[in-house]
């Protein structure tokens, strides 16, 4: 990982890569989303609002894997003191908050024609939402502590500590009674979605996933110019 | 000492992240509470549930239990999570995905009979997604 | 009630956001990267 510590070294791969993220992932999202519109079954139960599950699924993990990977950029920083991984977690924030919000947004959409509320305070809806507050806390911290000139110590002790909130959300539906349905896919146990529904999701995935990777990477080159600016702007100040 | 106003701000952030941290741990805490987002029939028979204060009711809607009143708006079932049931009467627009077989979630009160009072319906499905000819397979089987 | 009006509501927010969260981030990033490299020319 410190073979990218040198920004110049970094941004030799990040300029390809975002590219081919950007554009794998259009294409990716456009076919996933075209299948679930036009080319699956409806639900035998919920009929057309299934279709809302191939983007509020990913969503909602990229909500939870943003935070996660500010929390190994947090450790990194703390512990290894990586030089990015300041810039990195500053990076992911938007991407992460946006998804958290989206996730939000298409599920009570979603809830409204099936349960029959947009809203509900069960453990896994509220602990979602406080994941996206937590976003909004992490984006200020860390923006105040870049402003100060510090070193964004305190924003990755959050990044840290907010990660607890990511097991809650897992887990919720498991430890808790909720309205929100349980696991439909884990690892261990395969899928509780019929094959005819379910392969349009790993397309729209893996498409939000490899754009939310040219955001973080974008947001990453656009915080580098900056800084680049910056250290030229004092440099000259001083001669 | 004067405190510069880079300064203030941070400690104002730092304040507000605290805050919310302390909102996160207590929304955590109340949901313990919560968890029983609902109660459950068995919940009811063991005599955990007080009469008249606002809950939730959920479990299945036991088949063959759903009758509407001539009014058309009135309707009863009965909720059952497999081991006990409970009577459930509703005034008003049931969720689509409100039927026989499936998940409910009641919020009402238990009126001292031993009947629940619901006020609101909601439906609640499990976590298995298939296309409508392979669940008329699986409910021919 | 009228599922498709839901899905394509739920579509539509998303296009909405994912577009909006890309055009943000490009902007961002062709602004600062012209900057700095403006500078670079200039010295």
């Amino acid at each position: 990982m410190h073979g990218y510590a040198n920004p110049t070294r970094f941004l030799k791969i990040a300029r390809p890569a975002t590219a081919w993220l950007f554009g794998i992932g259009l294409l990716l999202l456009v076919a996933g989303a075209w299948g679930g519109l036009t080319m699956t079954p409806p639900d035998y139960l919920q009929g057309d609002t299934v279709r809302i599950l191939y983007i509020h699924v990913p969503a909602a993990w990229l909500g939870m894997a943003g935070w996660a990977s500010i929390a190994a950029a947090s450790i990194s920083q703390l512990v290894w003191r990586h030089p990015l991984a300041a810039v990195a977690g500053r990076a992911i924030a938007p991407a992460g908050a946006t998804f958290a919000a989206l996730c939000l947004a298409t599920g009570s959409i979603w809830g409204r024609p099936t349960w029959g509320t947009w809203w509900e305070w069960d453990g896994r809806l509220t602990s979602m939402l406080i994941l996206f507050f937590l976003y909004l806390g992490y984006i200020a911290l860390a923006s105040a502590e870049r402003e100060r000139g510090g070193d964004g110590r305190m924003a990755a002790l959050f990044g840290v500590v907010g990660a607890i909130n990511l097991p809650i959300i897992h887990y919720s539906v498991l430890w808790w009674r909720t309205l929100h349905q349980g696991q439909s896919i884990s690892i261990a146990q395969g899928s509780s979605i019929a094959p005819e529904l379910l392969w349009p999701l790993p397309l729209t995935m893996l498409g939000f996933t490899a754009l939310f990777a040219a955001v973080a990477l974008m947001r990453m080159r656009a915080e580098l110019a900056r800084q680049k600016v910056e250290a030229r702007l004092r440099r000259s100040m001083a001669e | 000492m004067k405190v510069k106003p880079k300064h203030q701000r941070l400690v104002l952030v730092v304040l507000a992240a605290a805050a919310m941290i302390g909102a996160v741990l207590l929304a955590m805490w109340g949901l313990q509470d919560r968890a029983a987002y609902f109660v459950t029939p068995s919940d009811i028979a063991a005599g955990k549930a007080a009469p008249d204060k606002a809950m939730r009711l959920g479990g299945m809607v036991e088949k063959g239990s759903l009758k509407r009143d001539p009014d058309g708006v009135t309707v009863r079932f009965t909720v059952s999570d497999g081991k006990s049931e409970t009577p459930v009467v509703f005034r008003g627009i049931t969720p689509d995905l409100f039927k026989e077989g499936s998940g409910v979630v009641a919020e009402g009160r238990l009126d001292p009979n031993g009947l629940f009072v619901a006020d609101n319906i909601l439906a609640k499905h499990d976590e298995r997604y298939m296309p409508p000819q392979m669940a008329n397979e699986v409910a021919a089987r | 009630m009228n599922q498709w009006a839901f899905v394509v509501a739920a579509y539509g927010v998303t296009i909405v956001a994912t577009v909006g969260l890309l055009a943000w981030a490009f902007l961002s990033m062709r602004t600062a990267e012209a900057e700095a490299d403006a500078l670079k020319r200039r010295q």
